[in-house]
């Protein structure tokens, strides 16, 4: 079996010919522990070998998780070729990387990628002259357009049954040369000789991490101080100089400019959209189609039609007879009213159109009732009347199971268990495929970054990217997808911060929530939903500041020195490719969690004791459940928050199925088997059952607590890592705990003047967070990753 | 002795040494950014922070804050 590695900078094609050369044969995963993604395939026309797509780096340093990974692949899995893509738009840098890789000691043939552009541009660039001074191979190739791939590819597969090491012909000035002459005779054995000159450069550049791939590591201090004495600099500088010097001198005789000066179209395309009045207008119109396309109408609609339709009641085909349909129901709820209404004496029916939140008076007399006689015999209108009706999975399933006589719990087991969960799980696929489509769009097309570039000065103070502001944007409809789109943060850790606190922002699903809440405790007052988006923000800004500070973040240096990649038109299939690889990798990946979780908590609702005998109960019978059981252990948690009683723990758990079940839950526990989404009917209970201050802080412990499973899924497949996921869980709980605590302690102190142990506790905790957020913090240096790639 | 930091846009400068030293120091020479190589000075973005400079031929943002520990002529 040949193995190729594919390496290259970022944004230099190298997804594309990695699609190009493997087909749909690819196998995407992660590299063992970090939440850096792994690609891998079956080259095409070669049943014998597999290409190795490696992270996009610039360079092999050990500063970033993507390089280290990258470099360590290198050296320990030794590939049979390295196929080097370089972009010829911009050789010099590109160039700067395939100098390290040459010193590997492993075949190396290069790619030079973009040729159409650079030729259409009236540059050239002479691949005879260039492999000659490379001593490598080096191909010219079109990745787009996918001329010469296959011609480099074959050339790539006879370069590796060649097994001829490609051995680095460039070389540095004399001083430097000999020194790293000195430094590769001590390693003596134990490096094999064609690896012996990348082992001497890392060692002359005190590189920390290439000592965990040696036995004995020489000292080579002496040689480190000689060198920097005598050229006055640090090694690492001094080798980086020397490498670009190199280039420099061949660059002139191998290509030629004639397009210097000339504005590109990518040129005048920035522009316009990073001109300094323009981009914020600009950045405001993308990021708003963004959200309305992918959060309110189309990943809206697609949402309610999987949750709804495909894992509810039904739906109409291509919504043919919905209006209808609905007008119908409209008009049976109305005849209902009235004719209670008349049942009871009434002279005139107050008739409530919950969706538009409006009460008609209709005087009653006889044509009025007769009619609504009239429609109410006719009975419920049944949706399969109307257009074409395709019923909800579990409806079909349902009937199924009836018909054959399947035991209760088996069907409360696969409907409400097993079916609500994978309905949980591809419920929110269809609107993440419309927001990754936009994603893999915008990062393709070279916009991604300047967001990153036009967003940094606000993000970067607390530890996040200018890129964070997408996943943030759609947490405010869904975390799930959110979290997701954290993927196109480059950098490690502003990508987990990210993913830890993109939920804190209200979903749509907390809306219920926040609904319940205000009307039942604050009379609707209006500044209570715009409170819970308040609160979600402080969260996340005082999440950053305190946790960059912490030691699991302080480990990573985070430099913001970042390529503007030249603005180009992404082809349909790799945006779709993109789309569909990270849809179906939150399937795959997050499905599980979701899954068991579900079951687990249709369990425990739907089983107890009832007079001494275990057995399935009816959904009104909740407070029979283990769940309820579990409440009531668990409830003395909560009273330091106000709402210690088990009706409100049970509510928050069966929040984490998904947050808007609270409200439902409530109603349950109240006696409704069924109430509106912002729960009307239980308002008075549940303000007779806590104090404002309770609500309140029921209500923040709620927003900022661990998210819905399919959250806590996303989070997991991102963080991809068992120590990282259960950190951002524990986070999120146990900061809802402490500012939910403040939250009630602090409104009972100011609204009653009690002042008790419950208090001081708030006050040490605000005095704690306020130590986070203000202790002195020092940007690390290292890169802190040999503990994760260690412990695969 | 000027920074790169200090560098009005539209103006071409050349690098005479990088100060600092560990990862942004190593990042940014990385990227390009050498003794002797020419900078020019692009744009400010719209908040003010970071800049874009063109340096061997692409374009490259950094934060002013790294931005001045590159010495200019």
């Amino acid at each position: 079996m040949i193995k190729i590695a594919l390496a290259g900078n970022p944004n230099c094609g190298k997804t594309t010919l990695f699609n190009a050369l493997t087909g749909s044969n690819q196998f995407v995963g992660n590299w063992p522990g970090v939440t850096v993604e792994k690609k891998e395939g079956k080259l095409k026309g070669h049943k014998d070998a597999v290409i190795m797509d490696l992270p996009g780096i610039y360079s092999l340093s050990p500063y970033t998780l993507e390089e280290v990974v990258a470099r360590n692949y290198l050296i320990n899995e030794k590939p049979d070729v390295i196929l080097n893509i370089i972009d010829g738009t911009n050789i010099e840098r590109n160039l700067y990387l395939s100098t390290q890789l040459m010193e590997l000691g492993i075949p190396v043939i290069i790619a030079v990628n973009m040729m159409d552009i650079v030729k259409k541009s009236g540059d050239q660039i002479y691949i005879d002259r260039l492999s000659e001074k490379l001593g490598c191979e080096v191909v010219e190739i079109s990745a787009l357009k996918g001329e010469g791939i296959k011609e480099a590819a074959d050339r790539a597969v006879w370069l590796a049954q060649q097994n001829k090491k490609t051995p680095a012909v460039h070389h540095f000035q004399s001083e430097v040369e000999t020194i790293l002459n000195r430094i590769e005779d001590k390693l003596g054995s134990q490096i094999p000789n064609e690896q012996k000159r990348f082992f001497a450069i890392k060692l002359l550049e005190k590189d920390d991490k290439i000592v965990t791939l040696m036995n004995v590591v020489p000292n080579v201090e002496d040689e480190i101080k000689e060198i920097e004495d005598m050229m006055d600099d640090d090694t690492e500088s001094i080798i980086t100089n020397e490498r670009y010097l190199y280039i420099s001198s061949i660059i002139d005789e191998c290509c030629k400019k004639n397009s210097k000066g000339k504005l590109t179209v990518s040129d005048r395309i920035d522009h316009v959209v990073t001109n300094r009045f323009l981009a914020l207008p600009i950045f405001a119109l993308v990021m708003i189609l963004v959200y309305v396309v992918s959060v309110t109408t189309v990943g809206g609609w697609a949402t309610d039609w999987a949750n709804d339709g495909v894992f509810g009641d039904g739906w109409h085909l291509f919504s043919i007879g919905t209006t209808d349909y609905e007008n119908a129901v409209e008009e049976y709820d109305r005849a209902e009213q009235i004719l209670v209404a008349f049942d009871e004496g009434e002279d005139v029916a107050q008739i409530m159109d919950e969706e538009e939140n409006v009460t008609e008076t209709v005087t009653l007399n006889d044509s009025v009732v007769s009619k609504a006689n009239e429609i109410a015999e006719a009975g419920e209108p049944d949706p399969s009347e109307f257009g074409v009706w395709v019923p909800g999975i579990p409806g079909i399933l349902e009937s199924g199971l009836d018909a054959l006589n399947c035991a209760d719990w088996l069907k409360g087991l696969i409907l409400d268990g097993i079916v609500a969960g994978v309905g949980a799980v591809l419920g929110f696929v269809p609107q993440m495929l419309v927001l990754f489509l936009f994603l893999a769009f915008l990062e393709a097309c070279g916009y991604m970054a300047r967001v990153a570039f036009i967003m940094d000065r606000i993000f970067r103070k607390f530890g996040l990217s200018g890129k964070s502001f997408i996943p943030m944007l759609i947490g405010t409809g869904c975390g799930v997808p959110g979290i997701m789109a954290s993927r196109t943060i480059e950098n490690d850790r502003d990508r987990k911060m990210t993913i830890m606190t993109t939920t804190f922002i209200p979903c749509s699903a907390k809306l219920p929530i926040i609904a319940l809440i205000s009307g039942a405790l604050f009379h609707g007052a209006w500044w209570v939903a715009p409170s819970a988006y308040f609160v979600g923000i402080a969260a996340i800004i005082c999440s950053g500041i305190m946790l960059k500070k912490t030691k699991m973040f302080a480990g990573d240096p985070a430099p913001f020195v970042m390529e503007l990649p030249a603005y180009h038109m992404p082809t349909v299939s790799n945006v779709l490719r993109s789309m569909w690889e990270r849809g179906w990798s939150f399937i795959k990946k997050a499905g599980t969690i979701i899954l068991l979780s579900t079951i687990f908590v249709w369990f425990t609702s739907y089983f107890g004791w009832i007079d001494g005998q275990f057995r399935m109960l009816d959904a009104m019978e909740l407070d029979h459940s283990i769940l309820a059981s579990i409440g009531n252990a668990i409830a003395w948690i909560f009273t330091p928050l106000g709402w210690g009683d088990w009706k409100s723990a049970v509510a928050a758990i069966t929040g984490l199925v998904a947050k808007e079940n609270v409200v439902g839950t409530f109603g349950i526990l109240f006696g409704f088997s069924e109430v509106a989404e912002n729960g009307t009917e239980i308002w008075t209970m549940l303000a007779a059952s806590m104090t404002a201050a309770a609500a309140y802080s029921f209500l923040v412990f709620n927003l900022l607590c661990a998210p819905c499973f399919a959250a806590m899924g996303a989070i997991k497949r991102e963080m991809n890592n068992a120590k990282w996921f259960w950190f951002a869980v524990g986070y999120q709980t146990v900061l809802a705990y402490a500012v939910a605590l403040c939250v009630y302690q602090f409104a009972t102190f100011f609204t009653t003047g009690a002042f008790g142990i419950g208090t001081m506790i708030a006050l040490v905790i605000t005095a704690g967070f306020l130590f986070l957020l203000c202790r002195p913090y020092k940007e690390s240096q290292r890169l802190n990753v040999s503990s994760v790639m260690s412990s695969k | 002795m000027r920074t790169l930091k200090e560098i009005k846009c539209g103006d071409t400068v050349k690098v005479i040494r990088l100060e600092g030293e560990g990862p942004v120091k190593r990042r940014i020479m990385d990227m390009g950014i050498t003794k002797g190589v020419e900078i020019f000075v692009r744009k400010v973005a719209p908040l003010g922070d970071p800049v874009e400079v063109t340096v061997r031929g692409y374009e490259l943002s950094l934060r002013k804050a790294d931005a001045s520990m590159i010495i200019v002529e």
